[in-house]
């Protein structure tokens, strides 16, 4: 096809696109008068129904915590993937990589990164336990709390050295967090069958409302699912810098 | 005053998004797609999603620039 060709292809395409998109536009509702009932009906029941105030964790957790269930086994699936997949080529380097790690300094670290990063890993757990812990009453919860955990430990990378990370967090360790955090959401559905209802029903005592004691099993959901998502972080992480650091002590030697 | 902010957050996530388009080094792509994730959170924020503009700021401005500079690291280390 010439140069013409393909270029009048693409007008008349973009056209189409253009005209079709616009036309999709005036039919969608107007800003901010969005109709659907579902936002309304959770925002009216979720609270007496199930003392959550926070409504998107109602959902996330306890209406439609079966399909969240999913999406922590597509994480979980995808850190897997990636601990296979780095762990087959670091393999042969491993030996090289144990010997020279001990004994590595850091130059390019400057004391200014250092004493910001170490002052920052408190401040971040305690941030990170919190939105894991308050998720049932305020924005946040598992997920986003998982990963405020995990960014404390690349603090802890910055602040130090590496031998630090494989200290605070062994990988055998971080591997049984990410198990039992992943195991943790679906066991904790298994509730629901014991009390002979439907899975994932939320069985436990509801509590008063805005006590951190209180949804049933929606705090217990949220802290399994942080600690697999901090977990799962982690190693993502150590790996990837097991594989970054490994190729450069091999340059260096 | 918040049509105004949304308007503003609408303006400047468009425009960084733009901007980490035409940003053509990816060293420096993931530090703007970072910034980029920032602005993807304030948005969520101002629209009055504060769940899931949480979820945006620790996966879009720091864990996925994290990962393209792990990566960009291993590349790079390998190649050289």
């Amino acid at each position: 096809m010439s140069r013409q060709a393909r270029t009048m292809l693409f007008l008349v395409g973009a056209v189409g696109l253009g005209v079709l998109v616009l036309w999709a536009y005036a039919g969608l509702p107007d800003f901010g008068h969005y109709k659907g009932p579902y936002g309304d009906i959770l925002n009216a029941v979720s609270v007496p129904e199930r003392n959550i105030t926070d409504v998107v964790t109602a959902v996330n957790f306890d209406y439609r915590g079966f399909d969240t269930l999913g999406e922590e086994f597509i994480l979980f699936a995808a850190v897997i993937g990636v601990a296979i997949l780095l762990r087959a080529q670091r393999d042969e380097e491993e030996r090289e990589a144990t010997e020279f790690a001990f004994g590595r300094s850091a130059p390019r670290t400057s004391d200014a990164v250092r004493v910001v990063a170490i002052t920052l890993v408190g401040p971040t757990v305690v941030t990170g336990l919190y939105i894991v812990a308050h998720g049932h009453l305020t924005p946040g919860g598992g997920f986003q709390g998982g990963v405020v955990l995990a960014t404390a430990l690349v603090l802890v990378y910055l602040a130090g050295e590496y031998v630090f990370l494989r200290r605070t967090a062994p990988l055998s360790l971080v591997e049984v967090c990410e198990a039992i955090g992943g195991g943790g959401f679906a066991v904790i559905g298994l509730a629901g069958l014991v009390a002979g209802l439907a899975y994932m029903e939320n069985v436990f005592p509801l509590g008063e409302v805005g006590r951190l004691n209180s949804a049933g099993t929606v705090p217990l959901i949220n802290l399994s699912v942080g600690l697999e998502v901090a977990a799962g972080f982690v190693l993502i992480l150590v790996e990837f810098l097991e594989q970054t650091l490994m190729v450069r002590l091999k340059e260096r030697t | 005053m918040n049509t105004a902010l949304q308007l503003a957050a609408l303006t400047m996530v468009a425009a960084v998004g733009l901007g980490v388009v035409l940003t053509r080094d990816p060293l420096r792509q993931a530090v703007v797609v970072s910034f980029f994730g920032m602005l993807l959170g304030v948005l969520f924020f101002v629209f009055q999603a504060p769940d899931v503009a949480l979820s945006e700021i620790v996966v879009g401005a720091v864990a996925a620039p994290l990962m393209i500079l792990l990566a960009l690291a291993k590349v790079r280390g390998g190649a050289e």
